[in-house]
C-alpha cells in the first residue's frame, strides 16, 4: 500500500515534511534527540517568558551551534515564527512549544507549510493540547533507570495518521545518536491498536 | 561662487509643513527659548534671531514656533551641496548655511556667469529656499559679497567690487570689527590702501591674512570635502499609483540601481527604508532589517513584500525614495544576481532570509543564538546573543561535569527532608530520591555582584527520582536558615 511505504522503516523516526506533536515531561528529550536525527540547522520556538532555556553544556555535542532560539511574545507570533520556518527550505527541523490547545485551522496550516518547504517540525505540546492534523503524536515520560546515570525514556506513540501505534523503553544518554533499546520482545506482527 | 542660506532653517521645515504668517525656529540655550531662525514674515514685524521667546511673543503675539532640528539642518545643507555638484565639481559646505562652489571653466556651460547665477536663483526660489549667490575670483570676495546683496565681481576688479562693503564681510571676529570702527576704518576700501605691517600689529595676522585672501594675495582653495557615498535612490512619477504590484515593480527599479550603487563601493546593507510620497504629502515608511549585509535585488525585494502589503496608499503613491541608513563592508562574492542564481543560493543565504523575516515581525533581539562564555557559574556559562549580529561558535570540548539540558532561574523546593534530600516536593509533585550524586560545589564570582548569588556558595547535587525525572538541585550553606534546597536544572 502506498502509504505503507512512506512510513519511516525505524520506528523512531519522524516522517519527514510532516509537524508531529509530543506531549508529556519527557518531550524536551525526545526533541533532543530527533535534533540529533536531523542534519541542518534547527530552530526552536520559545515564548519570551518561559523561564526554562536550554543550556549549552548540557546540550548533545555540536547542537549548540546550530540551534537557533526564537524568542516571540504572544502566540499569535509564535505560531507566525512557525509557520515561516517551515516554509523555509534549508531548516533541518524545527521545534516550537506553543502554550495554548493548537486550534484545528493552525494544525492544518502547519502542516501546510510544512509540506511546502519540505521541513519536518516538531509540537512540544502539554497535555491534550494538540491537534488533530497532526502526524504523529509522542507521549515522552522519564523513568527510573536501573543502574547509575542511565535515563530510561518511555516513549508512547499515541497517535498515528499512516501506521500503527506503539510503546518503547529506550536509554539513551544524549550522548550521541546510538541508543539501546530496553523494550522486551513483542510478537512480529502485532494488532493495529486504535487511538484511547 | 558663493551660496548664503539666510533662513536654512525655518525654510526646510516649512518646506515640509508650510505655515503662513510669522514663524520661528526655537532653540533651547541654557535656561531659555531662543528664536533661532525666522521667516521673512517675523523679520517683518521686528523680531530678530537670538531674540529670547518670551520677548518674541510680546512683540509679535501670533508667532508660530517649532523647535529647531539641529542635526536635520546640517543633512539639509549637506543635500543641497549634494545638489549644488551640478553647477561645479568641488562643493564645500561654508559655516552652517552657506556652501562654496570653485565653478572655474563651469560657467560657459550655462552661458556664462549671469546665467548661471540666475538658473541656480531661480531654482532655489522654486524650491522654496531664499539664497543669495556671489561669483568673485577669490572665496573671500564671494563670501563677503554672498553676505552683503550678492552679485557678479568680474575678473580683475576685486578692489572695487568688495570696497564698498563692511570690514565685517572679511570673516574677522566681532571685536576686530569693533576696533577697526573705532578707528574709523569702516569700509573695506579704507583698509586696502594701508601698510600692512602696522595694521597686523595693531589688531593681529588674521586680519590682514582674511583682506589678503579677499584681494587674491594669498591663496585658499575650496576645500571640498570627499563625498561620502551616499545610498539613496528616488523616483518620481507622472500619475499616482496606488496597487501594490505597480510598488513593487516601482521598489524593484530602485533596488537594482540601489544594488548596483552598494556594489560598487563593495557595502551591504543592514537596514533599507523605503519611503512613499503620497498625493496628500502624507509619508509612509517601510523599514526592514537584514540578519546579514546584503545587496541582492531580488532577495530584499522578497523581504519589502509584507511591508509593502500593509501600507495605506491613501490617494495614491506619486513619489518613491529608497536608502540604506546602515550599511557594512561586504566582500565581493559569487551572490545571486538574477533569476537564473536565484535557484543556486546557498543555505546559508536561505538561513539568513529567515533570520530576516523573523527579525523584521518580532525584533532583531528576539531571534537568538547560545554562543558559549568562559564561566563556572551555570547562568553565565553561555550568552544568548542576537543572531543577526553573532557568529556560530563551536563550543569547546572539554570534559566537565555533567550538566542539565534545560536551566531555570531557582525554584525553592518544599517539605525537604534530609541532606541530600530523600524526599521533597517540587512544583506541586512529590519526588522520592533513587540515587543521588554529589556534591560538586561552585563559588560565587566575587568579581561580579550578582544579587542570585549573594547567598554564597552552593553544592550542587544530581538527583535521579523514582518518578523519572533527573534533577539539578543545590543547597546553599551559608544561607542564613530556612528552606535552602532549590531546583535549577533538569536532565535529559
Amino acid at each position: 500500500m502506498l502509504l505503507r511505504d512512506m512510513a519511516p522503516s525505524d520506528p523512531l523516526t519522524l516522517l519527514r515534511a510532516r509537524v508531529h506533536e509530543a506531549e508529556g515531561r519527557g518531550r524536551r528529550a525526545f526533541a533532543l534527540f530527533q535534533v540529533a536525527r536531523h542534519l541542518g540547522p534547527l530552530v526552536w520556538v520559545l515564548p519570551s517568558h518561559v523561564p526554562e532555556l536550554p543550556m549549552l553544556n548540557g546540550l548533545p555535542e555540536g547542537v549548540g551551534a546550530r540551534l537557533h532560539l526564537i524568542r516571540p511574545e504572544g502566540e499569535v507570533d509564535l505560531l507566525w515564527c512557525v509557520e515561516e520556518a517551515l516554509r523555509s527550505a534549508p531548516i533541518g527541523l524545527v521545534i516550537a512549544e506553543p502554550e495554548k490547545p493548537l486550534s484545528l485551522t493552525a494544525g492544518r496550516r502547519l502542516q501546510l507549510a510544512a509540506e511546502a518547504g519540505r521541513t519536518t517540525g516538531l509540537m512540544l505540546t502539554r497535555q491534550d493540547a494538540g491537534s488533530n492534523a497532526t502526524e504523529t503524536r509522542w507521549l515522552c515520560e522519564p523513568k527510573a533507570g536501573p543502574k547509575p546515570d542511565s535515563t530510561l525514556h518511555a516513549w508512547s506513540l499515541i497517535k498515528n495518521k499512516r501506521g500503527t501505534l506503539g510503546d518503547w523503553t529506550l536509554d539513551w544518554n544524549g550522548a550521541s545518536a546510538h541508543v539501546h533499546m530496553v523494550s522486551e520482545a513483542r510478537e512480529r506482527c502485532e494488532p493495529a491498536r486504535t487511538a484511547q | 561662487m558663493s551660496i548664503w542660506f539666510p533662513r536654512l532653517a525655518s525654510d526646510a521645515s516649512l518646506r515640509g509643513r508650510p505655515s503662513d504668517g510669522p514663524f520661528a525656529l526655537t532653540h533651547r540655550a541654557g535656561n531659555a527659548d531662543h528664536l533661532h531662525c525666522l521667516n521673512q514674515a517675523a523679520s517683518a514685524r521686528g523680531l530678530i534671531r537670538g531674540m529670547a521667546l518670551a520677548d518674541a511673543r510680546a512683540i509679535c503675539p501670533d508667532l508660530a514656533t517649532r523647535p529647531a532640528n539641529l542635526v536635520r539642518e546640517a543633512a539639509a545643507l549637506s543635500s543641497l551641496r549634494r545638489w549644488a555638484s551640478r553647477y561645479a565639481p568641488m562643493v564645500a559646505t561654508d559655516g552652517v548655511d552657506g556652501l562654496m562652489a570653485d565653478i572655474s571653466g563651469v560657467p560657459h556651460l550655462f552661458g556664462g556667469e549671469e546665467a548661471l547665477r540666475d538658473d541656480l536663483q531661480a531654482r532655489l526660489e522654486r524650491a522654496g529656499l531664499q539664497a543669495v549667490s556671489a561669483i568673485a575670483g577669490t572665496r573671500g570676495a564671494a563670501h563677503a559679497l554672498a553676505r552683503h546683496g550678492g552679485g557678479i565681481i568680474p575678473e580683475g576688479k576685486l578692489a572695487e567690487g568688495i570696497g564698498s562693503l563692511p570690514v565685517k564681510a572679511l570673516r574677522v571676529d566681532h571685536d576686530t570689527a569693533e576696533a577697526l570702527a573705532r578707528v574709523g576704518l569702516a569700509r573695506i576700501s579704507d583698509l586696502i590702501p594701508l601698510a600692512r605691517a602696522p595694521l597686523a600689529r595693531r589688531f593681529g595676522q588674521g586680519l590682514v591674512m582674511r583682506l589678503d585672501q579677499a584681494l587674491g594675495q594669498h591663496a585658499e582653495p575650496v576645500a571640498a570635502e570627499a563625498d561620502a557615498p551616499h545610498f539613496g535612490v528616488r523616483m518620481t512619477l507622472p500619475e499616482p499609483i496606488g496597487l501594490q504590484s505597480d510598488v513593487m515593480a516601482g521598489l524593484a527599479r530602485l533596488l537594482e540601481r540601489l544594488c548596483a550603487k552598494l556594489a560598487a563601493t563593495h557595502m551591504g546593507a543592514r537596514r533599507m527604508r523605503l519611503e512613499l510620497r503620497r498625493v496628500d504629502r502624507g509619508t509612509v515608511e517601510v523599514e526592514i532589517g537584514f540578519a546579514r549585509p546584503m545587496r541582492d535585488p531580488i532577495r530584499i525585494a522578497a523581504l519589502f513584500a509584507k511591508g509593502v502589503d500593509e501600507i495605506d496608499a491613501g490617494f495614491g503613491i506619486d513619489a518613491l525614495r529608497l536608502f540604506a541608513p546602515i550599511t557594512e563592508a561586504m566582500v565581493p562574492e559569487q551572490i545571486g544576481g538574477g533569476p537564473m542564481i536565484r535557484a543556486k543560493t546557498g543555505p546559508d543565504d536561505a538561513l539568513a532570509d529567515l533570520l530576516s523575516s523573523l527579525g523584521n515581525r518580532i525584533g532583531f533581539e528576539r531571534v537568538q543564538r547560545l554562543l558559549p562564555a568562559q564561566s563556572l557559574i551555570p547562568e553565565r556559562s553561555f550568552i544568548l546573543a542576537p543572531a543577526a549580529y553573532s557568529e556560530a561558535e563551536a563550543s569547546p570540548h572539554q570534559a566537565r561535569p555533567a550538566r542539565p539540558i534545560t536551566l531555570f532561574p531557582p525554584e525553592p523546593l518544599a517539605a525537604v527532608s534530609g541532606t541530600p534530600p530523600a524526599r521533597f516536593r517540587w512544583r506541586r509533585m512529590s519526588f522520592t530520591t533513587l540515587r543521588a550524586k554529589g556534591p560538586e560545589r561552585l563559588t560565587p564570582e566575587w568579581w561580579f555582584d550578582d544579587p542570585a548569588w549573594r547567598s554564597g556558595l552552593r553544592d550542587y547535587w544530581r538527583i535521579e527520582t523514582q518518578e523519572g525525572p533527573r534533577l539539578w538541585l543545590f543547597f546553599t550553606p551559608q544561607a542564613p536558615g530556612g528552606t535552602n534546597w532549590y531546583a535549577h536544572g533538569e536532565f535529559l
